[in-house]
């Protein structure tokens, strides 16, 4: 699957001194854009939200990235117990951390094990557990991700190259409803003795969707020394 | 979730239900694929407001209770590929669930 290459075919200016970066607002303004501007300006009118308001949302939103899941799965590696704490009361353990989900939706945390494996979707439209993972990619919104990851997870899964024994149950959470699912993934193996923090590099994102399984580089040290080089 | 005391929940974790096969208009939580299927409850995930009201400015009252419910792949699809110990698991509520023996 692939990211919208939304990349416009503008072949319109024979003249080359087009600017090194164009600017996001040359071309015509799309229908959800003068919606929301309408919505917006409107809400604001009528006094139910401040600009202020809708800026700092904003921020808030993108300061949420999945290096701010690693972190999570990192500690649940390293912390036996805060690893308890966090599947039975992920907003709890996630508030241990320093980081608040807010009030709009409750979390639960899904831990892969040797027997199980958790893929997270949502049918209905795109629900994600954005508070720490921040804004999902383009695929988890797709409508072949959300109809395909419920009939053939599989499928899904080998496509991204994920392929489980027959004998690993693959469980698919769709999010229906109020809650978003976050999967805890297995600590790969080779990593013994490895720090919380050089274990958050291993976490990525899609293997907190479930659509990756985080692997240890076979040589650690020279994957360093290659980076310092 | 509302901070209101939860209604006494009329399942428990291992009972058999299945999903109502009614047509519903308007928003609904209740994903289509899963009407009419039978699963088991795996977890009480607490009480909300109904967002078939939600959706249209009501309170969402009375809060229902919201389950975790585990189906078989095999039990949602006819011919699914993958192993019969595969499943789906959705967040139900529970005025769209009814016992089954």
């Amino acid at each position: 699957m692939h990211d919208h290459d939304d990349h416009d075919d503008d072949h319109g200016h024979a003249h080359g001194h087009a600017p090194p970066q164009k600017d996001h607002d040359t071309g015509p303004v799309g229908a959800y854009e003068v919606l929301e501007e309408a919505v917006r300006s409107l809400l604001i009118e009528k006094g139910v939200l401040t600009a202020q308001e809708i800026a700092a949302q904003v921020d808030l939103m993108d300061s949420r990235s999945p290096a701010l899941g690693a972190k999570v799965v990192a500690r649940a590696w390293v912390d036996p117990a805060f690893k308890k704490r966090l599947i039975k009361d992920t907003r709890a353990a996630l508030a241990e951390l320093g980081i608040d989900i807010g009030t709009l939706a409750e979390f639960r945390t899904v831990e892969n094990t040797p027997n199980v494996h958790n893929v997270i979707v949502c049918t209905l439209c795109s629900c994600y557990p954005k508070m720490l993972l921040g804004v999902p990619p383009a695929w988890y919104k797709a409508l072949a991700y959300r109809s395909r990851t419920v009939t053939d997870p599989r499928g899904v899964l080998a496509e991204f190259g994920v392929e489980l024994p027959k004998d690993v149950e693959v469980r698919v959470h769709d999010s229906t409803a109020d809650l978003r699912y976050i999967v805890l993934p297995m600590r790969p193996k080779g990593t013994r003795g490895w720090s919380e923090q050089e274990l958050t590099a291993l976490v990525t994102r899609d293997s907190m969707i479930g659509t990756a399984i985080p692997v240890a580089p076979s040589r650690p040290k020279a994957r360093k020394s290659s980076k310092a080089a | 979730m509302v901070k209101a005391r939860a209604p006494t929940s009329r399942f428990a974790p291992g009972d058999r239900v299945r999903v109502a096969a009614r047509p519903v208009v308007g928003h609904c939580r209740t994903p289509w694929y899963l009407r009419g299927k039978a699963g088991v409850v795996a977890e009480v995930q607490g009480t909300f407001r109904n967002p078939e009201q939600l959706a249209y400015f009501k309170p969402g009252l009375p809060a229902q209770v919201l389950y975790k419910v585990r189906f078989k792949q095999g039990d949602i699809w006819g011919r699914y590929a993958g192993p019969v110990g595969d499943n789906l698991e959705a967040d139900i509520y529970e005025h769209w669930l009814e016992p089954l023996k």
